[in-house]
């Protein structure tokens, strides 16, 4: 048996029932100084609650068991006491202030002061100092926040926390929205944050990640700790079966489907100094990959595509007849659909039912008198819900009580409904976990039988590998390649998107 | 069948319940004040409550959208300044006919209603800044076309029909619930419903799902306009008078009784019917009060008390499910 203090953090039993929910059952912890240490577990396997109370924000069950830090038994309420535990969390969406500096940030609640003013001259040398710590000297204490880069915003609220002394990070999913090579800047700055003898916990979906930056790796189900171990005794897929409880077999899903005739063609699509050159064909049952960095004009692209931002020359073809397409509306008439990377704030209207949202775009397609058919309206829902195994318990539930994977089953639902035969997809997998995952590539499989076509983004290389036919690469707004996925490689796909 | 009744209570439980808390607050108030539960006094709060209630219903259907209209309470005046110089023909106003003095006060509102939807949608200008602007720009219309006097000498026959009463219910009050029947009936049934709802919950969404917002928010702001229109017709009837300074805080009263019916600022949510309960909640209190012969102002702190309970209540139920 190993001793109890080489562990600096040690949760012993923890459960926390919430009403009508055991969301962590007996769940214990360990944590080693200078340790990265992996979470992984599906949406709902009780990451977040753990997290949560670790850091003072829930609370667990009473008298089921205890939390130890250096071995000794602590209280946690809120997340000041978190911190003087010695314990900070970088979140996914990060609790900022983006008007503010970076000094104010850093310092924000206990700015330095002569006789009550801020001492700004002060605060920005203590700052400064902070940064190096962190070996981001390059990062002014002076400029707004909201100036700097994803993976520098992260670095900031790294620096805040070591400047409270604080030697326990957790990151929850800290690279959701980073390109691959942001992403590697935030590995390069954690590896350094563990030579300093920092203990981090490491949440994410992304399970390369995890074995490119974990020593140890905890996975959760059902809100049970299933096991834990070093990444070395472990395979990708030794730790999906332990998170999903069965066989997943391979992570992508694929079938051989034969096209069938162009549907879209697009030939110099230009969009005010965004998009320039851009040209492909799309054929029925093919599934056409994006690939770029972060700040490429993916999104810009499918978004003038769809009619969002209007074209400012090029052709698009929609079934060999020259469409112009100024609204989403018209888009969407000519057979185009949109699945956008914020579910939240683009994908589905939460406040609403799933007979609303699946039935939102058919209905301004159909011309009835301005009236809705609810009986009508209520036959397609449940058939949804059906065909795509939406796991609710009413077709009258609201969105925002459903699971990110189901919400986003919502969205393919209103695009099927509307009859859409061109499906952009823009990052549809982000945030969903590995079960639900490979529910939605068959679910595209599904529809490319039926002869529609899909765009895919994605900035996760394996994906667009796993799932499309061919990939284009953006870069800084131009397309600098069309190749068969068959050709393509991982560096080949990043050199383009760089060039 | 039994499924049907579950599923209707769970889709409508927050207003079930509310009505139930209505009907018990009416039982302890029939209990303690002899004259509350007469037939004279439903039919008072009935007809007390009709011209808020149009109101509201407007108010409710702008704040479903996410937004807010400040100026219904001036379009009331307005609308009552414009109705009675058309049936008088006061201060150089051509004369009408009862049916085109409404045309004529409808088209003159439904402009106004229009120019707050052009402002928030075209110009960019916040819903809570553009009804300010309408607010002050209304009340001052209102006040101009008037001469700030109160127009009087409305004809017979237009004041009448607000005495008038139909099945034993005050006219006005059918007239409440005809619009709410029908409003009712356009959020849950028909497209321009649930667009409404959509742009509420999320604007985006709504844009990339295909939904004009243009065409929406123009609607949007044009029906509460030509609603608040006909409150303050309602009203010119009810005091045989078009009055420029009636209306004052009516906006705060609608906005109080659609939030204590359980419609959110956040947008997205709420309903006529329960913005109805809510409007009933604040006329039964102001009623009671005025039985029991309770100073008005203490009436005020009560209906500030209840909203900042009602909605703390709806916060509580959120957080549990």
């Amino acid at each position: 048996m190993e001793e109890n203090n080489e562990y600096r953090i040690t949760m012993e039993n923890i459960s926390k029932t919430f009403p009508g929910v055991k969301a962590l059952d007996n769940v214990s912890l360990k944590v080693k100084a200078g340790e990265v240490h992996g979470l992984v577990g599906e949406n709902g396997a009780g990451k977040s609650t753990l997290i949560k109370i670790l850091m003072g924000a829930h609370k667990k069950d009473p008298g089921s068991g205890d939390i130890k830090i250096e071995g000794k038994k602590v209280n946690i309420n809120n997340p000041l006491q978190a911190i003087e535990h010695g314990m900070a969390a970088v979140y996914q969406h990060m609790k900022i202030a983006p008007e503010l500096t970076v000094a104010e940030n850093i310092f924000l609640g206990r700015q330095p002061r002569n006789n009550g003013i801020i001492n700004w001259k002060k605060m920005n040398e203590m700052a400064r100092e902070v940064l190096e710590e962190v070996n981001m000297e390059n990062i002014d204490p002076r400029v707004e926040l909201r100036s700097l880069s994803n993976v520098n915003k992260r670095m900031v609220a790294i620096a805040k926390a070591l400047s409270q002394d604080v030697n326990i990070i957790i990151f929850d999913e800290p690279t959701a929205q980073l390109a691959e090579e942001e992403t590697e800047e935030l590995h390069r700055h954690i590896k350094d944050l563990k030579d300093k003898d920092i203990s981090i916990i490491y949440i994410s979906h992304r399970l390369d990640e995890v074995f490119n930056i974990c020593d140890r790796v905890s996975v959760l189900r059902d809100g049970k700790l299933v096991m834990t171990d070093r990444v070395e005794n472990l395979t990708e897929n030794d730790l999906i079966t332990h998170m999903v409880g069965r066989e997943v077999g391979d992570l992508y899903y694929k079938e051989e489907i034969e096209f069938g005739d162009v549907v879209l063609e697009v030939k110099d699509l230009e969009v005010e100094s965004k998009i320039e050159n851009v040209s492909f064909q799309l054929r029925e049952g093919e599934v056409l990959g994006v690939f770029g960095l972060v700040g490429a004009g993916r999104t810009e692209m499918v978004k003038s595509l769809f009619g969002v931002h209007s074209a400012d020359s090029g052709l698009i073809k929609i079934n060999g007849k020259e469409v112009k397409i100024n609204s989403p509306l018209q888009a969407i008439k000519s057979g185009m659909a949109f699945i956008p990377e914020d579910r939240h704030t683009e994908g589905v209207a939460l406040t609403q039912d799933i007979v609303d949202n699946s039935n939102l775009v058919r209905s301004l397609l159909q011309a009835n008198y301005g009236l809705l058919n609810a009986r009508e309206e209520q036959k397609i829902a449940e058939e949804n819900v059906e065909d795509l195994d939406i796991r609710t318990p009413s077709i009258f539930q609201k969105l925002r009580y459903l699971s990110g994977g189901n919400q986003q089953k919502v969205v393919v639902a209103k695009w099927i409904n509307a009859n859409s035969k061109i499906i952009l997809m823009d990052e549809p997998t982000v945030g969903i976990d590995v079960g639900a995952k490979k529910e939605i590539y068959k679910l595209m499989a599904e529809l490319l039988k039926q002869g529609k076509a899909i765009i895919f983004i994605s900035s996760y290389i394996p994906e667009l590998l796993g799932i499309c036919d061919k990939i284009m690469t953006l870069s800084e707004g131009r397309m600098t390649s069309v190749m068969k996925t068959s050709e393509a490689t991982q560096e080949e796909l990043l050199y383009y998107a760089t060039r | 069948m039994i499924d049907d009744i579950k599923s209707f209570y769970w889709r409508h439980a927050q207003r079930i319940t509310f009505f139930v808390i209505l009907v018990l607050l009416w039982f302890l108030f029939s209990l303690f004040i002899p004259r509350f539960f007469s037939y004279a006094n439903f039919f008072n709060l009935a007809r007390r409550t009709a011209v808020v209630g149009v109101v509201s219903v407007g108010m409710t259907i702008v704040l479903i959208s996410q937004g807010v209209d400040l100026s219904v309470g001036s379009y009331v005046a307005l609308s009552g300044v414009l109705i009675g110089s058309f049936l008088t023909g006061a201060r150089g106003f051509p004369e009408l006919s009862i049916p085109l003095a409404i045309l004529a006060t409808f088209l003159i509102l439904g402009f106004l209603g229009f120019i707050v939807g052009f402002a928030i949608n075209d110009l960019k200008v916040p819903s809570f800044v553009a009804g300010l602007g309408m607010m002050s720009i209304a009340r001052g219309l209102a006040m101009v076309l008037s001469g700030g006097r109160i127009i009087t000498g409305l004809p017979v026959e237009f004041t009448g029909f607000a005495r008038m009463e139909f099945l034993g219910l005050p006219s006005l009050f059918i007239v409440l619930l005809v619009i709410m029947f029908g409003s009712s009936f356009m959020m849950n049934r028909t497209k321009f419903g649930r667009n409404v709802y959509t742009i509420g919950s999320s604007k985006e969404v709504a844009l990339l799902s295909g939904i004009n917002l243009r065409w929406n928010y123009y609607a949007i702001y044009i029906i509460n306009a030509l609603l608040s229109a006909i409150a303050g017709i309602m009203l010119a009837a009810r005091l045989s008078s078009g009055i420029p300074s009636e209306g004052v805080m009516m906006e705060l009263d609608a906005i109080a009784a659609a939030i204590i019916g359980g419609t959110g600022l956040a947008g997205g949510e709420g309903s006529i019917y329960g913005t109805m309960l809510g409007a009933l909640l604040i006329g039964s209190l102001q009623n009671a009060g005025n039985l029991m012969g309770l100073d008005p102002f203490y009436l005020q702190i009560a209906t500030g008390l209840v909203i900042i309970v009602a909605v703390a209540l709806d916060q509580l139920r959120r957080q549990q499910s």
